[in-house]
């Protein structure tokens, strides 16, 4: 299971600071899975809540500063899928190193992705029991494909079910809406405040209904954000990013 | 127009917000059945794309070829540059013919140029046959929705409303009473009218034809009653050849209500003897968006509004708060266009989930378009002086200041260190309805570095 490259572990500036266990499992499942993985120590914000805000323009250094710290590597892995869609997607474009930059754009992979896409492995053993409901975040999903959207009309697939259904004892909840925003948004969870709550109000509903135990996401941007409504409404309900689960839960 | 504040308005009636919600989303639902029953679905959406691409691309050409055909099988083509150059020419028509009352049929343009009032102001009495556009206008508003223009009211409020205007029963909201009573209603309207206003839902450049798609047949009967009928159209309607059609009927019905077919596709050739058909090219800002590189696609929608059904912000915030003509994300990529300072909040109403593109017909990016538009409203901050949303933008807490603050680890700080109260009045916003998350002993990079790892 192992591969002869470097991989260069991308922590989302929030992630860092806020939720550090999730980085953490990130690097003990990765090194679990026979990766070589490293984390500079010099990275910083990758920009992307400037860019959603309407400053793509000023994450030119923040963009370059990036390409630098993570021009060494093979592999450059994520545990978020928005941060990844701006860093390939939306960073703006560094003139006169358009080639450099696509070339560390195409190494750059969501976790779940990299597990499933790249090192190939759909058949992690292990335990879980629990039941649990899935956030796909929109970014994750309808941004970087990591999951069928149920607008389109195509095969149904969900590479974090993938990793995670075939798992001892875990029960997995279907949603009455797949695929709903939870209303976090970046800027839009302060500048539409009313709308961001309601709709991440709705989205823990729909878990809670289904009596799910625990929720678990990709992006700890959306969970920060149901895990806030939650906790200020007294609601049982826990989250987990996929990475500490897929940590806890391997054999 | 501020959406967030009209948004917030809308949803202190949680009860019928929530309604709102699941109104939409049900009519999402069978959009989702009804295109997923059809095997070559995306098929489909990538040849209307392209057609319209196509479209885009040589409108010069199909403009005239239009023009030429529509000529040629007798029938009258205006051209008006804006809304106002439009409006004349429908007073005009109706002066020559000695009008006073005419009947129109749903559509969008028409309410772009505010036709209605300006051809009451000028003393002609104007009918909206569609049932749901007769009631928006008895209460005098605008369609809250491009498909289903009173999808914001119950079928009581409906009854109350025909109560007063139609004499309907007290209380009585069945909807087959209420819809016979508007039926009968509207009978009168439509015999009484010499001249009918359609919308355009696709002109025909091969043979100069177009083509109104309507559920209730309410365009056909105006039409077939009155002497002259007059069809707005914007010119970016166009499809190269009739064989098209059927590409973009079978994604329109389906797109809109999940219907295999919308109930009346009624062609429009040549008037029959001793009547006329003028039809009005409008562009209004139509060549301007066509040359913005883009935002030009965003000329591609054929007004199915799906992607208000499935938008969460639509659903939850209603057609109003928008405060533009077309409302919803399609409105919020048009709008900007028109007023940038008006419309400077639409861009931001979107969370960029992504739902709308995926769900378009013929495959607008609009969410991507929400993201450009949004670097531009910020460029243009103080030409347009839209301090108010951009200054609290970038105060949001993940914008700039934020991102560089927790980066520095100040945030973390003064998190640990401030009372509850004093944090939630910096981050007031966030902490109305959310906590905090519980601050870790240290951060990532720190646990990293004590490992031993430099
Ligand atoms: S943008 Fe697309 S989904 Fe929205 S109304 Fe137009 S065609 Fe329909």
């Amino acid at each position: 299971m192992s591969i002869n490259k470097k991989v260069g572990l991308f922590i989302p500036c929030y992630v860092d600071q806020f939720y550090p266990n999730v980085a953490i499992s990130t690097l003990e499942l990765l090194q679990k899975l026979g990766c070589n993985v490293s984390y500079p120590m010099n990275q910083t914000c990758c920009g992307q809540p400037m860019a959603n805000a309407g400053y793509e323009r000023d994450t030119v250094a923040t963009t370059q500063h990036f390409l630098d710290t993570f021009e060494s590597f093979d592999y450059i892995v994520c545990p978020s899928g928005s941060c990844v869609h701006h860093v390939r997607d939306h960073a703006p474009c560094i003139e006169g190193k358009e080639t450099f930059q696509k070339d560390i754009q195409h190494k750059v992979y969501e976790l779940t992705e990299f597990i499933t896409d790249i090192l190939k492995i759909t058949d992690i053993k292990g335990t879980y029991p629990h039941r649990v409901g899935f956030h796909s975040s929109c970014h994750g999903q309808r941004g970087l494909r990591l999951a069928s959207s149920s607008e389109l009309n195509q095969p149904v697939f969900n590479k974090a079910k993938q990793l995670l259904a075939k798992f001892e004892g875990l029960e997995w909840v279907e949603l009455s809406r797949k695929d709903e925003c939870c209303g976090f948004g970046g800027t839009f969870a302060v500048t539409e405040e009313a709308l961001s709550v309601q709709m991440g109000k709705d989205r823990l509903q729909d878990h809670i209904s289904k009596d799910a135990e625990i929720i678990i996401g990709g992006d700890m941007s959306c969970i920060m954000h149901l895990s806030g409504i939650a906790s200020r409404n007294k609601q049982a309900i826990k989250f987990k990013h996929i990475a500490e689960v897929l940590n806890e839960a391997i054999i | 127009m501020n959406h967030p504040v009209q948004a917030a308005k809308f949803l202190e009636d949680k009860s019928n917000a929530k309604w709102h919600d699941e109104t939409l989303w049900f009519v999402r639902d069978k959009r989702d059945l009804s295109s997923k029953s059809i095997p070559e679905w995306e098929k489909l959406r990538e040849l209307a794309s392209g057609i319209k691409d196509n479209v885009l691309s040589n409108l010069d050409s199909y403009l005239v070829e239009f023009e030429k055909n529509a000529t040629k099988n007798g029938i009258k083509i205006h051209w008006a540059k804006d809304a106002e150059e439009h409006n004349q020419i429908v007073l005009s028509i109706l002066e020559e013919k000695d009008c006073k009352a005419i009947v129109k049929s749903k559509s969008i343009l028409t309410e772009e140029c505010h036709l209605n009032l300006y051809l009451e102001e000028n003393g002609v009495e104007v009918v909206d046959t569609d049932l749901g556009e007769r009631i928006v206008q008895f209460l005098n508003q605008p369609p809250s929705h491009i498909v289903l223009p009173a999808i914001h009211l119950k079928k009581e409020h409906i009854s109350e409303i025909f109560h007063e205007k139609l004499q309907t029963e007290k209380g009585n909201n069945d909807p087959y009473y209420l819809t016979q009573a508007a039926r009968k209603h509207l009978r009168e309207k439509f015999l009484a009218a010499k001249v009918a206003i359609t919308g355009v839902n696709f002109g025909v450049a091969e043979t100069g034809e177009f083509v109104v798609c309507t559920n209730e047949g309410n365009a056909d009967m105006g039409v077939h009653l009155a002497d002259t009928h007059i069809a707005c159209m914007g010119i970016e309607k166009l499809i190269p050849k009739r064989e098209h059609l059927g590409v973009f009927l079978r994604l329109l019905a389906r797109s809109a209500t999940g219907q295999s077919i919308t109930n009346y596709n009624s062609h429009f050739r040549s008037p029959s003897e001793g009547k006329e058909i003028h039809i009005i090219l409008l562009d209004n800002g139509r060549t301007k968006q066509l040359g913005r590189e883009k935002f030009r696609n965003s000329l591609k929608c054929i007004r199915c509004g799906a992607c208000m059904n499935t938008c969460p912000i639509y659903r939850r915030s209603g057609g109003y708060s928008y405060g533009s003509v077309v409302p919803g994300p399609i409105g919020s990529i048009l709008s900007p266009g028109i007023d940038l300072k008006k419309h400077s909040t639409l861009p931001f109403a979107s969370t960029l989930c992504g739902s709308c593109s995926d769900v378009c017909p013929v495959k607008i990016n609009i969410h991507e378009q929400l993201y450009e538009w949004r670097q531009e409203i910020t460029k243009a901050q103080s030409s347009i002086n839209a301090k108010s949303i951009a200054m609290k933008i970038a105060n949001g807490i993940f914008s700039t200041p934020f991102a560089y603050k927790i980066s520095g680890q100040i945030m973390r700080g003064s998190l640990k260190i401030l009372p509850e109260s004093v944090t939630y009045s910096n981050l007031n916003t966030w902490g109305k309805e959310r906590d905090l998350p519980e601050l870790p002993k240290q951060s990532f990079k720190d646990w990293y570095k004590n490992k031993g790892n430099e």
